[in-house]
């Protein structure tokens, strides 16, 4: 499964409800809001460093450099571009968006 | 007949009255729509010659984040708006400490020049204005 989040997580819990139900080897995208996410030295850092023992991390690159965040990235987490954006959804069997 | 009003007639009791207006920002920018917004608001607001403060608190202050790169997004890149500011009188702008502090962010990530302050300054900023407009 590739679970695909949009929304910050220091404003909403889509990004911890995600986190929380996900289960071992599936795949996390950070898209949109979602991407400060990756960003170390937040509030939320260390819940997704910790995620990481079990899931597949990603972030969209585009929507880091947009927001100025992309030299904050976390260690562990890979970056794609749009094109790996559509790999990643046609590489995994089904996809959820978190609202 | 006021030019200031542009044409529009304003009884003695409104004209000339100076008010804080506050606009609070809350959001990140360019997953919503509000960031920028606001911005127009403000710039809107500078037209009226009043005590015009920005308060930027959670996920706001990511608003002036430096380095802002937006063409892979395909979004119009609004933060050097911020510092254009300065030219409209808009000088006060305030940032929530604990709100950096929660994203690893500190005074030298941002853009513009802002007085950051403390959450019991911040809300006595907050209780001292005659209108807050929040985004």
């Amino acid at each position: 499964m590739l679970h695909i989040v949009n929304k910050s997580p220091l404003e909403r819990n889509a990004v911890d409800s995600c986190l929380r139900l996900a289960t071992k080897g599936s795949a996390v995208l950070l898209i949109e809001d979602a991407v400060y996410a990756a960003t170390k030295g937040t509030a939320a850092s260390a819940k997704v460093q910790a995620a990481m023992a079990n899931l597949k991390i990603y972030a969209l690159a585009p929507d880091m450099e947009a927001r100025g965040v992309a030299g904050r990235v976390m260690e562990g987490v890979n970056l794609v571009d749009y094109s790996g954006f559509v790999d990643l959804v046609a590489e995994h069997k089904n996809c959820q968006s978190w609202l | 007949m006021s030019d200031v009003t542009g044409g529009i007639d304003m009884d003695d009791e409104t004209e000339g009255v100076v008010k804080k207006f506050m606009f609070l920002n809350r959001k990140a920018p360019y997953g919503t729509i509000y960031a920028l917004e606001a911005l127009e608001v403000v710039l809107i607001s500078a037209a009226f010659d009043q005590d015009v403060s920005l308060a930027f608190v959670d996920d706001g202050v990511y608003q002036i984040v430096k380095g802002q790169h937006t063409k892979g997004i395909d979004q119009k890149n609004f933060s050097p708006t911020y510092r254009a500011l300065e030219g409209y009188d808009i000088e006060k702008l305030y940032v929530e400490k604990e709100s950096l502090e929660a994203r690893g962010l500190t005074e030298e990530d941002l853009l513009v020049d802002v007085q950051v302050v403390d959450s019991a300054a911040m809300a006595n900023l907050m209780a001292e204005q005659d209108v807050v407009i929040s985004f």
